[in-house]
C-alpha cells in the first residue's frame, strides 16, 4: 500500500493546503497524473503521483488548514495488488495520521508532526498586513471582521467597512464570524511595522496579493539565507561571443513565423544541458554531506513574476529536447507560471537554475545557489564589445556567462570546464 | 484601420501583459518595455498579440524601431496602409 505524502515543492516549503481533490476513492491513476491542488506560498501547485495504481482512500479534505510536509494524505492501492481485506476503517484511519519520511530529500528541518485532519478545525484567517495595521490604527476586532479576499483573506476595504458599522452601530457583540484560534491567525509582522511601501503604492493590490507575498518573501527568505549559510560559493565569469550563435538565430526566424520565433535563451538552455552533460558534477544535489549528481537535465527558470517575487520552476530533460520543443516548453511553463498552473515535479525537480537578467541591462549576474542545487547560472544582457581576436579588433556582441557553484561539490577546475563548453556549445550553434 | 484604432488594439495587447500597470502614466514617447518591465519573452507575446489582431508579422530586423507607444502605432500604421 503506497502512502501518498503532502509533498515538499521546494527547500522552502514546510506546509501546504489541501485545495482540491481531482480523485476520488475507487479511481485508477498512473504515474503523472494530477491528484490535486494544494496552495503553497509558490501559489497553487498541482500535485501528481509517481505510481500507477488505485485510489484507496483519502485523509484529508480540501481546507485552509496548513497541512505539514510529510503528513500522509491519501492511500493509493497499486496495480495489481487486491483490495485490503480488514483495512482499518476510515474512522480509525481518521483519528491519528502519523507523518511519513518526506519524499524528495529537498527539507533539512523535517520534523515529525502528528495531525489530526479535521473538519471543527479553527480556520486560519488570512489578514493582510495593511489591513492589521489599519485594524491597529482604527482599534477593530480582526475576529469580527468577514473577508472578501481570496479565501477570506481580510482586506484593507474589510477592515475599514467594519470601522464605519463600528461607528454606526455602537458597541455590541461582535457579529457572526467564525472563531478564530490565536494561534493559527498569521502572526503580526515583527517590528519594523509593516512595510510602508505597502500603505502608500496606489494601484492597490488584488485580493490576496499582499498576504501572498508575504508568504513568498518569506520562503525566498529561508531558502537564501540557508544557500548563504551553508554554501560555499565560487564564482566563475567568461565573455562569450555572440556573434555566431545570434547571426544563426537571425537567420532560422526569418524561416519561421512569428508564433514559431525562438528566443535566444533557448539556445542558451541548450547549450548549457549539453555542456552539463560533459560536466555532470555541476547537475545535481548536494544533501547530508553528499555530492550527488543527477542523470536527467531538469533546468529550474528563474522566472519574475510581475507582481513581486520569483519562481524557479524546471524544465525536464533539456538535453533530450529539440530547439523547438525546448520554446514551445518554455512558452508553456511561463504561462502556467503566470496563471500559477504548475505541476508539483517542476517545482522540485530542478537539478540547477539558470537566471537571465539582461533585459533589466545587467550585465553579470553572481547567483544564489538553490539549495539542495550545486551550481547556477547566470546570464546577463548581450551588449557590443570591442573584441580582440588573431590580432584584429573588432566589435561583437558579447555575453557574460556566470557560474557559481558549490565549492563543497565541485572546485573551480569544473565549473572553468563548463563554461568552457558553453562557450563552444554556442559556437557550434548548429549542432543544437 | 485609423491610429486611434491602431492605439486601442496596441493599448489592449499591452494591457494583458501587464495588467498591473498604470497606463494614465505612460507617456507616448516613453520606452515601453522599460516603463512596463516587459521582458524578452513578453514582448514576443506582444508581437504574436498584434499579429494576430492586425495581421501584421514584424520580422525582428525591425524590434529597433518599436521603442515607444508612438514608435509602434507609427510603424504598424505605415505597415497597414502599405499593405492594403
Amino acid at each position: 500500500m503506497a502512502e501518498f505524502c503532502m509533498p515538499s515543492l521546494g527547500a522552502d516549503m514546510d506546509s501546504g493546503a489541501l485545495v482540491e481533490w481531482h480523485v476520488k476513492p475507487g479511481d485508477p491513476v498512473k504515474r503523472g497524473d494530477v491528484i490535486a491542488e494544494v496552495e503553497t506560498n509558490k501559489g497553487v501547485i498541482e500535485i501528481e503521483v509517481f505510481e500507477d495504481g488505485v485510489i484507496e482512500q483519502m485523509f484529508v479534505q480540501p481546507s485552509q488548514q496548513q497541512i505539514p510536509v510529510g503528513t500522509v494524505i491519501a492511500k493509493i492501492r497499486p496495480e495489481g495488488v487486491p483490495e485490503a481485506v480488514g483495512a482499518p476503517t476510515s474512522a480509525t484511519r481518521m483519528a491519528v495520521v502519523q507523518t511519513a519520511p518526506v519524499p524528495t530529500p529537498v527539507v533539512e528541518n523535517t520534523r515529525p508532526v502528528v495531525v489530526a485532519p479535521s473538519e471543527g478545525a479553527p480556520q486560519r484567517v488570512r489578514v493582510s498586513p495593511l489591513a492589521r495595521k489599519i485594524a491597529a490604527d482604527l482599534g477593530v476586532d480582526l475576529s469580527a471582521v468577514i473577508g472578501t479576499g481570496l479565501h477570506g483573506a481580510i482586506e484593507k476595504a474589510d477592515v475599514e467597512r467594519a470601522a464605519a458599522e463600528k461607528q454606526a452601530a455602537p458597541p455590541q457583540e461582535p457579529v457572526a464570524a467564525p472563531p478564530v484560534a490565536p494561534s493559527l491567525v498569521v502572526p503580526p509582522p515583527a517590528t519594523p511595522p509593516p512595510a510602508p511601501v505597502m500603505a502608500e503604492a496606489p494601484p492597490v493590490p488584488k485580493p490576496g496579493a499582499v498576504d501572498f507575498q508575504t508568504g513568498m518573501r518569506k520562503a525566498i527568505a529561508a531558502a537564501m539565507a540557508r544557500s548563504n549559510r551553508d554554501i560555499p560559493h565560487y564564482y566563475l565569469q567568461m565573455s562569450i561571443d555572440m556573434s555566431r550563435p545570434l547571426r544563426w538565430l537571425e537567420a532560422e526566424n526569418q524561416k519561421r513565423s512569428i508564433k514559431q520565433r525562438l528566443l535566444p535563451v533557448v539556445l542558451l538552455l541548450k547549450a548549457t544541458a549539453r555542456a552539463l552533460s560533459e560536466v555532470p558534477a555541476l547537475n545535481g544535489f548536494w544533501i547530508d554531506d553528499q555530492h550527488m549528481p543527477q542523470e536527467a537535465i531538469n533546468i529550474g527558470i528563474a522566472i519574475a513574476l510581475r507582481q513581486g517575487g520569483l519562481i524557479t520552476p524546471a524544465i525536464h530533460n533539456v538535453d533530450l529536447k529539440s530547439l523547438d520543443d525546448l520554446m514551445e516548453a518554455l512558452n508553456d511553463l511561463i504561462m502556467r507560471t503566470r496563471t500559477g498552473h504548475l505541476r508539483g515535479s517542476e517545482m522540485t525537480d530542478a537539478t540547477i537554475t539558470m537566471t537571465s537578467l539582461g533585459d533589466m541591462g545587467v550585465e553579470t549576474v553572481y547567483g544564489v545557489i538553490y539549495p539542495p542545487q550545486v551550481a547556477l547560472v547566470g546570464l546577463g544582457k548581450v551588449v557590443e564589445r570591442p573584441w580582440a581576436e588573431n590580432g584584429m579588433l573588432g566589435v561583437r556582441p558579447v555575453l557574460t556567462a556566470t557560474l557559481a557553484g558549490d565549492h563543497r561539490a565541485t572546485d573551480g577546475r569544473t565549473g572553468a570546464q563548463f563554461l568552457d563548453i558553453l562557450n563552444r556549445n554556442l559556437q557550434e550553434v548548429e549542432k543544437l | 484601420m485609423t491610429e486611434v484604432e491602431i492605439r486601442e488594439v496596441v493599448l489592449k495587447s499591452l494591457r494583458r501583459l501587464a495588467p498591473e500597470a498604470d497606463f494614465t502614466k505612460l507617456s507616448p514617447d516613453e520606452n515601453v518595455r522599460q516603463a512596463l518591465d516587459i521582458d524578452s519573452y513578453d514582448f514576443l507575446m506582444f508581437l504574436v498579440a498584434l499579429d494576430e489582431a492586425l495581421g501584421v508579422e514584424i520580422p525582428e530586423s525591425d524590434y529597433g524601431q518599436l521603442i515607444s507607444l508612438n514608435d509602434v502605432i507609427r510603424y504598424l500604421a505605415t505597415r497597414l496602409t502599405a499593405t492594403v
